[in-house]
């Protein structure tokens, strides 16, 4: 057979349009990566400054846009102080490089994203479990210094160990999920109730 | 300590170390393995095929544990805590599947360049600054396993971001040895012949070596951390890992049933063409949730949608080639293998990856056991199948290209190794496919990811007993790797006949 064969079975056919489609998408991937970045810069509408932590958090049901999303309250300073955006990001960094150092992503999940031994972080700062909004902090600072005592297993006897976290850090990783609870993450997770919820 | 008590140590020491070097002689001798078989590039690709099966195993074993954790939580606890045991589970899962990339690459090289491979030293060099570092990191996991809050624990420790917890120094080595690896290949490449394949192998490391660098980077933000990190998670194992085993099949077709270049070459373009086509967009799917744009929602379903399409190209390719040189192989175990992998990379990438990538559905099932019901079936499926057949085929002329067809002695062990890993595999798929159906339903759906809802969702019977059957399928899971092992180490040892030749 010396016949050529048709376009759809030739090698070059299939080589330009490999290399094609891949640049092009990448190509594409490049641009929508420049606009997700901006669009997601703390401080921006969907990523909040990390001085929402001076702020009230809450996640309700928005009928307009037919899902959950983050509501952005009056003042309710974290550890009682007013911390300036340049304080707020020191504190949110500590508690995000001690997130990282602790591997709690290897138990937890953060945005839906890592393990599954341990419930998911992304709206800890909201969940029920830390039974009023006056008690939070200080019980969310007493469980992460000491978890085995502080345990809260909801009758698993999965506890959390002992990370050797320091009151400051334990200080950070609260500020940290407070302002990881302000970001608008498309609805998810879905059917939260609140610790602000009314029955 | 008086000067005849360490006289005493010393001797008791050095008996110690005379025996186990007998120990080792011994194996040796019953192994019976000559190395002048295998040029020296070969002899390099099978030592990095040595590690990554003694990484396979501690993948298992950490695996082991972590499930019983599941099931007894108190099982080590502070001691070896289920972050510790898992984080070395998939650790070791992506460090052994590199090694056996990275062994197969330099297994096909030579042959494909024509031409000896040219910084062989450099290689074997970089081989063992790897394997050191490996140690180095996994030690460190085990013993140290956290730090302070600080940058030196994420320079040092562990940078506590799933999949590359490797610390910082350690991610400068790795690119540092992925650099001479690739060097190896286009200089090789270069010296001798270039190909379709050489071509598309040299352009997909560059995108791979690369694309580890995104993940380099610390980021307060944790949108913006997410973001970067799934640039390399996700585009490793959906894009260039895909089209890194595309090649490897496409050479191992070749040798292996016979397939003309050609056809291999052409599939080798679709494949690359759909795969990237689809996977690198693809990418949108793990950008629903992480706080970025609401237009991910619809390029990543859209996308993700699509990524199965050219899996079941690899199906067709592997199967029609199979079927049209009527199975006639050159290595049983290696071509069960690779059509096992057809399927498992179909199965597990594809269909269970499509099952729950649809946004509608993923608000759901985002961050539940069903992700691990897929990773199982994916990363085995896809990527521990291709290697093990490659195994097959580095034994096979490690003990000078000996047959391996029908009517080899104890034929019963590479089958037994096949059903029992794949068996177990589908079995741990379906257990956490359960968990993840319930959980999704139950602390998701119902409710609404509250930590009461997820430990409603973990304390049901229908999760416990899912969990049980997970336990159950690891260890059948592990009885086939002990017999891989075994048979790998004793196949073809008692063979005259040389392997059929394949036209």
């Amino acid at each position: 057979m010396t016949e050529t064969p048709p376009l759809w079975a030739s090698e070059s056919f299939w080589k330009k349009t490999a290399i094609w489609v891949t640049a092009g998408s990448f190509l594409i991937l490049v641009v929508l990566t420049f606009d997700s970045l901006s669009q997601t810069t703390a401080g921006s509408k969907r990523v909040p400054g990390y001085a929402v932590i001076n702020k009230k958090i809450d996640y309700r049901f928005d009928k307009a846009v037919n899902k959950f999303m983050p509501v952005i309250g009056d003042d309710e300073l974290l550890f009682g102080q007013a911390l300036s955006e340049e304080d707020a990001k020191a504190l949110v960094d500590l508690g995000k490089k001690t997130v990282q150092s602790k591997n709690c992503m290897n138990c937890h999940t953060l945005l839906g994203n890592g393990a599954y031994y341990a419930p998911d972080l992304t709206k800890a700062w909201l969940d029920q479990g830390w039974v009023s909004p006056e008690l939070r902090e200080d019980l969310m600072v007493k469980f992460l210094m000491d978890p085995e005592k502080n345990a809260r297993t909801f009758g698993s006897n999965r506890k959390m160990p002992n990370l050797k976290i320091t009151e400051t850090e334990a200080k950070g990783i609260v500020a940290f999920l407070k302002w990881m609870s302000s970001i608008d993450t498309n609805g998810f997770p879905y059917n939260f109730k609140t610790i602000e919820a009314e029955e | 300590m008086s000067t005849e008590g360490s006289e005493a140590v010393i001797q008791q020491a050095s008996g110690w170390l005379d025996k186990a070097r007998t120990q080792w002689q011994h194996f040796n001798t019953w192994l019976e393995l000559d190395s002048s078989h295998l040029s020296p590039g070969r002899q390099l690709s099978v030592k990095y095929f040595t590690v990554a099966v003694i990484l396979f195993f501690a993948q298992i074993l950490f695996g082991l544990l972590a499930a019983t954790q599941f099931l007894a939580p108190g099982f080590l606890y502070e001691i070896l805590d289920f972050s510790v045991n898992r984080m070395v589970h998939i650790n070791a899962m992506v460090v052994w599947m590199l090694y056996g990339f990275i062994g197969c690459v330099y297994w096909l090289l030579e042959e494909e360049s024509g031409t000896e491979i040219v910084g062989l030293k450099l290689g074997n060099i970089a081989f063992w600054v790897l394997t050191s570092a490996v140690t180095v990191v996994v030690l460190v996991y085990l013993l140290i396993q956290i730090g302070p809050g600080k940058d030196s624990s994420l320079w040092l420790i562990n940078e506590g971001r799933e999949y590359i917890e490797a610390p910082r120094w350690a991610d400068i080595g790795i690119v540092v040895v992925i650099l001479i690896f690739f060097y190896n290949v286009v200089a090789t490449f270069s010296k001798g012949k270039w190909s379709g394949i050489a071509g598309v192998l040299t352009l997909d490391l560059i995108a791979l070596a690369g694309l580890y660098v995104a993940g380099m980077f610390y980021m307060t933000n944790i949108t913006h951390d997410q973001y970067w990190w799934w640039w390399v998670i996700h585009l490793w194992v959906e894009a260039t890992w895909e089209v890194l085993v595309g090649v490897i099949m496409a050479w191992s077709l070749m040798k292996l049933l016979g397939v003309k270049r050609k056809i291999v070459e052409i599939w080798l373009y679709i494949e690359v063409a759909l795969m990237f086509g689809s996977g690198i967009l693809g990418l949108g799917h793990h950008y629903f949730w992480i706080g970025t744009p609401e237009y991910w929602l619809t390029i990543g379903g859209f996308f993700s949608a699509l990524e199965p399409i050219p899996l079941v190209a690899m199906v067709v390719h592997a199967l029609y080639d199979a079927g049209t040189h009527s199975f006639k192989n050159s290595n049983h175990p290696a071509v069960a293998w690779i059509i096992a992998q057809a399927f498992g990379n179909f199965f597990g990438a594809g269909v269970w990856g499509f099952m729950h990538t649809l946004p509608q559905i993923n608000l759901y099932t985002h961050g539940t056991q069903w992700s691990a019901s897929h990773g199982h079936l994916a990363f085995f499926g896809a990527y521990a199948t291709i290697n093990i057949a490659f195994f097959y085929l580095a034994i096979q002329h490690w003990r000078g290209n000996v047959w391996m067809g029908g009517g080899m002695a104890n034929n019963w062990r590479w089958k037994w190794a096949l059903g029992l890993l794949n068996g177990g595999v589908l079995g741990m798929t379906i257990a956490l496919l359960i968990a993840g159906y319930e959980q999704s339903f139950i602390e998701r759906a119902v409710g609404g990811s509250t930590w009461g809802g997820y430990f409603d969702a973990q304390n049901h019977p229908a999760f416990v007993s899912a969990m049980a059957w997970r336990l159950f399928f690891g260890l059948v899971t592990a009885a086939g790797f002990v017999l891989l092992v075994w048979d790998l180490m004793t196949i073809g040892k008692t063979e005259t006949r040389k392997a059929q030749v394949i036209e």
